[in-house]
């Protein structure tokens, strides 16, 4: 039942859009595949894309705050849109704040922010 | 009939409790928002039954009383306990690297939250969250 998230190449960035209610297995081989896809495609920035997302628990929410801390090891800046108001009513009541982290309202506005974000 | 327990083994038993949860929360009535902070909730009980207990049980059962009904969520492992109650509930208290997101969130998520833990018995918590 271990699926991958795919990982699409738009220009100098990567997009991608979570689609279904991510276990622990799947959210740790995205964090492995989306550094590999950097690496591989040179990509300057990332987005990704939560709009279908109900629920984040501290866990998937460790996975991600990782992932954008490592992409941003590596060179690349990482964008977080499509955050639903449950979704961010319940990580703040849990704790997480995320608080370094770039978002959007959605992938849209995200992108623009990620090409100001890197300065084109 | 819907089986209102999941045992918890491994990760996968971690996805069927949230979503046992979801769905009863839903039929319940339950909005978008709760619907979520009982996921969630639900989420990091069984998970910490998979770190610290190695198994156990969640039960997720619709409760009523005079004046409300609302949902239960009880987390039931024989593990080794918890030797400092005060200390896991204090915000940024973890022992697995993790967030420490633990139980502080759950009991913010919640309406009602109780624990009992003893080192030779095991860890039950106890949570609900009324339907307003």
């Amino acid at each position: 039942m271990n699926m991958r998230i795919p990982i699409l190449k738009l220009h100098d960035c990567l997009l991608v859009s979570i689609q279904w209610e991510l276990d622990d297995q799947t959210a740790l081989q995205f964090q492995e595949d989306l550094l590999h896809k950097i690496h591989e495609t040179s990509a300057r920035g990332v987005v990704i894309d939560f709009t279908s997302i109900d629920f984040i628990d501290s866990f998937i929410a460790k996975v991600l705050g990782d992932v954008i801390s490592m992409s941003r090891l590596m060179g690349a800046k990482v964008v977080i849109t499509g955050i639903q108001p449950a979704v961010a009513i319940t990580l703040i009541e849990l704790g997480i704040h995320l608080e370094e982290v770039i978002t959007a309202l959605d992938l849209e506005k995200g992108l623009e922010k990620l090409q100001r974000e890197l300065g084109d | 009939m819907m089986d209102s327990s999941v045992k918890i083994i491994n990760e996968w038993d971690i996805v069927a409790a949230r979503q046992l949860g979801r769905n009863v929360a839903k039929e319940l009535g339950f909005g978008t928002v709760d619907q979520a902070r009982i996921t969630t909730a639900i989420s990091e009980l069984a998970r910490n039954i998979y770190l610290y207990a190695g198994q156990g049980e969640i039960t997720i059962e619709k409760i009523e009383n005079e004046a409300k009904k609302g949902i239960i969520i009880i987390s039931r492992d024989a593990g080794p306990g918890i030797s400092d109650l005060r200390k896991v509930m204090e915000d940024g208290f973890s022992t697995s690297g993790g967030l420490g997101a633990g139980l502080p969130g759950v009991k913010r998520l919640m309406d009602e939250f109780s624990i009992e833990s003893d080192p030779r018995k095991g860890t039950l918590i106890q949570s609900v969250k009324w339907l307003r």
